[in-house]
């Protein structure tokens, strides 16, 4: 299309271009030598072939190379830049991976650091509970024993009193005192008290 | 001594004849088959290395593809890719003509009225073809603007044409006067500095001033040439 468009328009350019020079270079003759119209055969026929040659090497064969290599450079910076975003976007990827693993670690680190307080706080509990225990069980077996040693005591202090009371009969009165009566008699005095 | 038109006589160096028809090889296809081979060096050898990170050589071939590229994308749009090819050629074309004039003694073949007008022609025909192409019958639409009283149509019509028609003829005659006209005047300077002995130098630093001044206008009407050819098809694509 593009190609039959262009021989066309040198043909008829040229026919045009003849014809309308000649009819003027007739008219002044061997003035300018551009005037001469013997001239004009060979130029334009030298024209046509030259500026044809010329067309046919520039767009065959410079002007596809020029071309290729201004599209290999374009993509190369194209895809040099897409390269660059890619590289950024993971990077900030890396970036929000990293800052949620730093949040993620503090909350393990609060949470595994109340877990061991709690667990800590309850281990005293118990250990406190277990002495208290201990303590209460020491307590009462010591009162019992204090209970046992004083009802004990008193036993004996009757049992005294009854053997006193008896010896303060005899050498008082002149009299034996029956040691159950004496005893009697001690616990009757005494009463509930002990 | 040579006058100052001696250096766009166009000589034979190979006398070629097909048919009845004169097809030489002369001094004028010199520089043009040396344009090609110098822009097909210039473009292909930049690219040999294909190297991700450009040295100076390769740098200089994108920036002419990058420019070229730009200005087809900025003026004709997306749709103007296909063209980019043909858009390329041209510019490297006139300017390597331009600039391989600028060497003394070698021809200018951009400073040819036949050949600046065959190659505003054939951006002509292609532009034509492209809004024929495109458009069909409703291309005609484009001497009218939308927007104008139908009243005005018998005025307006006439000069759509005569400025559409007019667009080869402005866009050869600018380039060939560009380059016929610096190139003579650097050769009448450069015949006052022989003719004035001593005093030379005066116009030989004109000389040095016009030179730089010539590959600026061999550049910038490189680029003028371009950017309509560009504007042209935008408006074949696009209409108004």
């Amino acid at each position: 299309m593009r190609g039959r468009f262009l021989s066309a328009a040198v043909v008829l350019g040229s026919a045009v271009a003849t014809a309308a020079v000649a009819a003027e270079g007739q008219a002044t003759k061997a003035g300018l030598p551009q005037l001469d119209p013997s001239t004009f055969a060979p130029q334009l026929i030298w024209l046509a072939i030259t500026f044809a040659a010329l067309y046919f090497l520039m767009s065959r064969v410079a002007l596809p190379r020029v071309a290729e290599v201004l599209e290999t450079r374009a993509d190369h910076i194209n895809d040099d830049l897409r390269r660059a975003e890619e590289a950024r976007t993971e990077a900030e990827a890396v970036m929000q991976a990293y800052e949620k693993a730093l949040v993620d670690a503090r909350n393990k680190a609060r949470a595994e650091a109340v877990q061991a307080t709690d667990f800590a706080k309850q281990a005293a509990e118990e250990r406190e509970r277990a002495a208290g225990a201990t303590l209460a069980q020491e307590a009462s077996e010591a009162d019992a024993r204090i209970t046992q040693a004083k009802s004990e005591a008193l036993g004996r202090v009757r049992s005294v009193a009854a053997e006193v009371a008896a010896a303060a009969a005899k050498r008082l009165g002149g009299f034996d005192v029956d040691a159950g009566k004496a005893q009697a008699a001690v616990d009757a005095t005494f009463g509930g008290r002990a | 001594m040579a006058g100052p038109l001696e250096q766009f006589e166009v000589k034979p160096l190979l006398p070629i004849t097909v048919g009845t028809t004169d097809a030489s090889f002369t001094n004028a296809s010199l520089f043009m088959a040396l344009a090609v081979a110098l822009v097909t060096i210039f473009v292909v050898g930049g690219m040999r290395g294909r190297a991700l990170i450009p040295g100076r050589w390769q740098a200089m071939t994108e920036l002419a593809y990058e420019f070229v590229a730009g200005m087809v994308r900025d003026n004709v749009g997306s749709k103007g890719r296909q063209y980019f090819p043909f858009v390329f050629s041209l510019f490297m074309f006139v300017l390597f003509g331009n600039l391989l004039g600028m060497i003394p003694y070698s021809f200018t073949f951009t400073s040819h009225i036949i050949v600046t007008f065959a190659l505003a022609a054939v951006v002509f025909v292609l532009v034509t073809a492209v809004a024929l192409a495109r458009h069909g019958l409703h291309f005609f639409s484009y001497f009218f603007p939308s927007g104008a009283p139908v009243a005005t149509a018998p005025l307006i019509i006439p000069i759509e044409i005569l400025s559409y028609l007019s667009r080869p003829v402005s866009l050869s005659i600018r380039l060939f006067a560009n380059m016929m006209a610096g190139h003579t005047m650097l050769k009448v300077f450069a015949i006052f500095t022989v003719a004035m002995g001593v005093f030379g130098v005066l116009p030989l630093a004109v000389n040095v001033a016009l030179i730089g001044f010539e590959i600026l206008v061999a550049i910038l009407q490189a680029y003028v040439f371009t950017i309509l050819t560009c504007l042209y098809l935008h408006d074949a694509i696009h209409l108004h």
